[in-house]
């Protein structure tokens, strides 16, 4: 493939692989800000999400848009609900200490991983994308012939991605608005920022912090939802997206969300690029090469507050 | 704690005496009750190393149904010897430092009789070792190169399931005389993936063509899109063989990558075990082809041994549970499972087997049979065991994928497999 078609197919995976990233990263990073909980559980939850779309698309069966419908709706929430049990069963009754809910999500983990196992099966199990065409993309170049327009071998895109690209956008929109536009955002950043002194202005903050690990959750699992149509869901899909969710969140500052985004962006292009181009691996290589530098050099994260 | 727990020192004690007693009473301890069963009618126990967990949990599952059906079957019949059969379960987690562990556990913890069942190479690599340590006979149902190249012992067999090398070979002429001779290998980054790539290279130049392109893939993967820019234009068969929970993904993509034009496809069924035809996105499949180990699809010439196999592991006519159709069974490769049990018994029965100290004897047993006709002990077809080598040869089908379902079109004789010995296991001492 020419150098040209292959960075542009290169780019659209790494646009994919952000998207999913962002909103992967953003519910971990949303949870650590306002939580200061290192949840390790949260790629279970993510898989949970997927796992949850097959179920929900296969009980609706019929055309395969009202499944995915559906899970999208259900899901999030429904994992959320899950969620905000796990905070309220466990991490509640260990006062958010950060050792101890490093440890306990682990053994949620454990716990989800197997339990879905047990339930659902060892097999990878697909969800029909409601639409799938795919778009072969043009190319422009200077030929003999003058400019012309030429169709490489191989280069696409399918409409379901473009979709998840968008979706993704949206969603981080909608995330933004909540977080500086609505009460519900003030309370959670007034729980971010002194959780005591919230705590004196009569927040609930108890409440707020199942509410924000659902939140955090339910992203994760909304990523999987728009994921499962590409993959599959399994019970073991968890573990990618937890590792490249933690890279994202140190690269671009435990808590700060603008830093997760860029560095989502940065990670999901640069795995996208780097592995069409070289190899998958030198793509992981470079991006935990990363996470140590900024670890070093920078140990905030790129849009981190020093803590005070 | 502020609150004393419900489990106290003597009820702990209790219930420990009671439990001791209750395998006193079982003829489990050691004591005037256990001697009371002779030792003749004591069980055969066979280890099934299954992978129960990790990324080969789709195939264990189907391998412990066959397992399971043949142990049934044979028991029915009067077990081994005299003695019923039975099988011994441990998890490996498709990993082959716990493989190790688990052969460990079953030569000292269960005391078995013979370890069995193993498919994924790496798991087989790491563990036989150990059973040749362990001096226990190790039956394993994995397909790799590794028993017949000589790189194991003398302890582990594969009577059951004809190796990639063999499979490979009888699947180029196939390949370069009705697809084409420029080949594109895309196979998984390990020793099975391994065995591929070097084999067909060979067998393929053999036939006057050439492997254009091998692109290796870590069998941890999700995504693929990102390796199909590599394989060159002047492809003409792209060759795959993927194994995992991501093959669908796999399959979907490279449709997805080719849209209208793609090349002649030909790849081992290996990248769509357990994983139903008809799923979406796998449509572009159709006219691409197929190894399978045994036909998914029952067809039309299927012999009656087959047939009475595929009731047996409670398999339907599309090669998915028959109470689930939903549960494709990984059926060009579980076979071996229910030939491998069977092999196990004539072994035993020819060895006069009675216990542990008969192991060797049984080694020599199975290494000298040799033709395996088709029968109901042996429905994936006839074979002939090397007992130099360990390795079985059978025949191998190619199956073209058409109306969603995948029919034969060409089978590969045993003798289309057929290589030179590399190692004579039996000049080792035991």
């Amino acid at each position: 493939m020419d150098f040209g078609p292959h960075l542009m197919l290169a780019s659209i995976e790494g646009a994919v692989i952000s998207a999913i990233l962002v909103l992967t990263a953003m519910g971990l990073s949303i949870v650590f800000g306002v939580m200061r909980v290192v949840n390790v559980a949260h790629g279970e939850f993510f898989m949970l999400g997927a796992v949850f779309a097959w179920a929900v698309s296969t009980l609706i069966g019929g055309h395969a848009g009202f499944g995915f419908v559906a899970a999208l709706l259900i899901v999030p929430v429904l994992v959320g609900c899950i969620a905000a049990g796990v905070d309220q069963l466990i991490l509640k009754r260990i006062d958010y200490d950060v050792d101890r809910t490093i440890v306990a999500t682990i053994g949620v983990l454990y716990i989800v991983q197997q339990s879905t196992l047990m339930l659902y099966g060892p097999e990878a199990r697909p969800v029909a994308p409601p639409f799938n065409t795919r778009l072969a993309l043009p190319w422009f170049e200077f030929g003999a012939d003058g400019f012309q327009m030429i169709w490489p071998w191989g280069l696409s895109v399918t409409t379901y991605k473009l979709f998840v690209i968008i979706a993704a956008i949206s969603v981080l929109g909608m995330l933004w608005f909540v977080l500086t536009r609505t009460k519900i955002g003030l309370i959670m950043r007034a729980t971010q920022q002194d959780r005591e002194m919230a705590q004196a202005f009569g927040v609930p903050v108890n409440r707020v912090y199942s509410w924000v690990f659902g939140l955090g959750a339910g992203l994760a699992a909304l990523g999987a939802v728009l994921v499962v149509p590409i993959q599959q869901a399994h019970y073991l899909m968890g573990g990618d997206p937890l590792l490249l969710a933690f890279i994202v969140v140190i690269i671009g500052g435990l808590g700060s969300l603008p830093g997760t985004v860029i560095a989502a962006v940065l990670i999901g292009m640069s795995d996208g690029i780097i592995s069409v181009f070289f190899s998958p691996t030198l793509a992981k290589i470079i991006a935990t090469f990363l996470v140590a530098m900024v670890l070093v050099f920078r140990p905030q994260g790129l849009m981190g507050r020093v803590a005070a | 704690m502020t609150k004393t727990s419900k489990i106290s020192r003597r009820s702990t004690l209790l219930g420990l005496g009671a439990g001791a007693s209750a395998l006193a009473a079982g003829g489990v301890l050691p004591g005037s009750l256990g001697f009371a069963q002779a030792q003749s009618s004591a069980p055969i126990k066979i280890g099934f190393q299954k992978h129960a967990t990790g990324i080969g949990a789709a195939y264990g599952r189907w391998y412990d149904v066959a397992t399971n059906a043949a142990a049934a079957r044979i028991n029915e019949m009067g077990g081994i010897n005299g003695r019923p059969v039975e099988i011994i379960t441990e998890d490996d987690a498709t990993d082959p430092g716990r493989g190790a562990e688990v052969l460990e556990k079953f030569a000292n913890q269960h005391e078995v009789d013979v370890a069995f069942g193993t498919l994924f190479s790496h798991v087989v690599i790491g563990s036989a070792p150990r059973a040749g340590e362990l001096k226990l006979p190790y039956f394993v149902v994995s397909e790799g190169h590794h028993v017949a190249s000589g790189m194991l012992n003398r302890y582990t067999l594969q009577p059951g399931i004809t190796d990639v090398k063999s499979q490979v070979i009888s699947m180029a002429p196939f390949v370069a005389d009705n697809l084409g001779k420029k080949v594109t290998m895309i196979y998984p980054d390990f020793a099975f993936g391994h065995d591929h790539r070097d084999f067909f290279s060979q067998a393929i130049e053999a036939q006057g063509g050439e492997v254009v392109a091998k692109i290796a893939i870590p069998p941890t993967e999700t995504t693929f899109t990102r390796y199909f820019p590599s394989i060159p234009r002047e492809t003409e068969v792209i060759y795959h063989v993927m194994v995992g929970p991501a093959v669908l993904t796999f399959v979907k993509e490279m449709g997805e990558f080719f849209g209208p034009s793609r090349p002649e496809i030909f790849g081992f069924i290996d990248s769509l075990e357990a994983v139903d035809i008809q799923s979406p996105g796998l449509e572009f499949l159709e006219g691409t082809y197929f190894w399978e180990g045994m036909p998914r699809y029952k067809q039309a010439n299927e012999s009656e041994a087959a047939s009475a196999y595929r009731a047996a592991v409670g398999v339907n006519d599309s090669g998915a549970a028959i109470d689930d159709p939903a549960n494709v069974a990984t059926y060009a490769h579980m076979f071996g499972c229910w030939e491998t049990m069977h092999i196990i018994k004539a072994g035993m029965e020819a060895a006069d087997y009675q216990g542990p100290a008969d192991r060797s004897k049984l080694i020599e047993a199975v290494e000298a049979m040799t033709d395996m006709p088709e029968s109901i002990e042996h429905p994936q077809g006839e074979k002939v065991f090397n007992g130099k080598t360990h390795q079985t040869f059978g025949k191998q089908y190619i199956s073209k994928v058409g109306d969603g379902r995948l029919d034969v079109v060409h089978t590969a004789s045993i003798e289309d497999g057929l290589y030179e010995d590399e190692v004579d296991y039996t000049t080792q001492s035991f």
